[in-house]
């Protein structure tokens, strides 16, 4: 279990601060799916990039609870699996020695078992014959499923996305999210998933939270009980998803005036 | 191999159309200032004697000594200049000051501080590689995806780790650009700097076989400088290759 109490965050420069999230209390049960849909700007990479370690929390508390023990989030300690935006494939390495970096940077020993549970996610995600290619010489989609592999062969306690979908074509997304799904289904890692797509929300999100632009406020905290369907075209389908876009638009407001002060601060 | 044969090519033709000007300004000329370059082909075999490969092994140390010391002086620095804010502020204004500054003007300075052998020579090359390797470790550091950063905290790499797995092989293929361009301005720099204090080096040779008045040693001694020059750029070019495979892939 992921827990988060009274977790904030700021933008820093010289003179001020600048609050993004503030008291952010939440909680994900093992096994589950967090999605978090919000408006650009509302700060949720930015939560991402918090639990990734690249930036600092500034206060709360941030435990995985493992096996009856809890523990402050470590990248060090924890296994955290990410797929951003753009990758983050590194361009001078082969998709296999990406996709192996994170367990040599933790010198790990990859046993055979551990090799054979590798080579069956590269399969699974249609990759097997590329491992030897530079990224360069993939397409958006083999990149993007290349990401993925990366993310679950480290067999990841927590699992980041940030957007991970978005910079692909309508027909390729949806293939990546179902081969995604598929292996999601297979390992079920803490997940949190950041994106401003409702479908993707519906699609990927056994709980789905909406945060607003009043530093990270939580609008609306449902359970999504059309997890891993592909718009089946009911009614509650629609209602679900009228209701989720409603609260998006009324989290909107706010965020221009917020971009507005962070520009001048710069 | 494509590429390797193409630049033989490239090499061979510009050779034999240098060579046929050459030939045409010595025979319009007509001073033995220009000599005909078959005379000075003619005496390669000559030329090819240990004393030349000393010679030529002495001006090699020489730039292989100052370009060790910038890449160990380069590098880190334009790697913190890069990730440091605080060391950018202190530092790039003095960068930004000495880089278009010519280093060979230095030379008195340099003799002053280090003496007429080496240690002048040495740092006149330094000063004219160090530049050129910071600003192009920092410019290309600069352009590193966040992403990748994002990539290697969340597996808990370290600093370091990050350095080898990111930093380093980031920076490798603009770093060996800047480096065979300023190797070139080193090589010719050697003209300057053995002429003095050593009665070894290229630089000596040429000068000697010029104050001998003896134009066909000049002359060879012109051709293989040039010969030099051309070799560790063509060597920068190849470690490149190899190297950052990755970068040469078109997309």
């Amino acid at each position: 279990m992921l827990l988060m109490e009274n977790v904030c965050i700021s933008y820093k420069n010289k003179k001020e601060s600048f609050p993004i999230i503030q008291n952010l209390s939440l909680s994900i049960q093992e096994g589950e799916a967090l999605v978090i849909l919000g408006p650009s700007g509302c700060g949720k990479s930015t939560l991402v990039n918090a639990l990734a370690g690249t930036i600092p929390f500034e206060c709360g508390l941030v435990d995985v609870m493992k096996d009856q023990l809890k523990q402050k989030l470590d990248p060090k300690i924890h296994r955290i699996g990410i797929i951003p935006q753009n990758y983050g494939l590194l361009p001078w390495k082969t998709i296999s020695e990406n996709c192996m970096l994170p367990l040599k940077v933790r010198h790990e020993k990859v046993t055979n078992r551990y090799k054979q549970d590798t080579l069956k996610i590269y399969e699974s995600l249609n990759i097997a014959h590329l491992l030897d290619k530079y990224p360069k010489e993939l397409s958006g989609g083999q990149l993007q499923r290349a990401a993925i592999a990366r993310a679950f062969i480290l067999k990841p306690d927590l699992l980041l996305m940030d957007e991970p979908f978005s910079a692909l074509d309508a027909i390729t997304r949806e293939e990546a999210r179902e081969l995604f799904l598929n292996l999601w289904q297979e390992n079920r890692p803490i997940t949190i998933l950041v994106t401003h797509s409702i479908e993707e929300a519906l699609y990927l999100g056994k709980t789905i939270m909406v945060m607003g632009t009043n530093n990270g406020e939580i609008k609306l905290m449902m359970k999504n009980p059309h997890f891993g369907k592909m718009d089946p075209g009911t009614k509650e389908y629609y209602e679900v998803k009228h209701l989720l876009r409603e609260k998006l638009k009324s989290s909107n407001g706010k965020v221009v005036e917020n971009i507005g002060k962070i520009i001048k601060a710069m | 191999m494509a590429k390797l044969l193409k630049q033989c090519k490239l090499f061979i033709q510009g050779f034999l159309l240098f060579n046929l000007l050459w030939f045409v300004a010595s025979i319009l000329m007509d001073t033995n200032v220009v000599p005909n370059p078959l005379d000075i082909y003619q005496n390669i075999s000559s030329l090819m004697t240990a004393e030349i490969i000393i010679h030529i092994l002495y001006s090699i140390k020489r730039i292989a000594l100052g370009l060790v010391m910038s890449l160990g002086v380069g590098v880190p620095i334009g790697i913190l200049i890069a990730y440091s804010k605080k060391v950018n502020k202190i530092l790039y204004p003095l960068i930004y000051l000495c880089y278009p500054i010519p280093k060979s003007v230095l030379l008195p300075v340099a003799m002053l501080l280090w003496g007429m052998r080496d240690g002048s020579k040495v740092v006149i090359i330094f000063l004219i590689i160090v530049f050129q390797v910071i600003v192009s470790v920092r410019d290309s550091v600069v352009t590193i995806e966040p992403s990748m950063y994002q990539v290697m905290k969340s597996a808990g790499a370290g600093r370091w780790q990050i350095i080898r797995h990111v930093t380093m092989p980031g920076i490798l293929p603009q770093l060996l650009t800047s480096i065979r361009i300023s190797l070139g301005t080193a090589v010719s720099v050697l003209f300057f700097v053995e002429g003095y204090g050593t009665e070894f080096g290229l630089g000596y040779y040429i000068l000697n076989a010029w104050s001998r008045i003896n134009y066909i040693d000049m002359y060879m001694g012109i051709l293989v400088i040039s010969l030099m020059g051309f070799a560790l750029f063509i060597l920068i070019d190849l470690l490149s290759n190899v190297l950052c495979k990755w970068s040469s892939i078109e997309e």
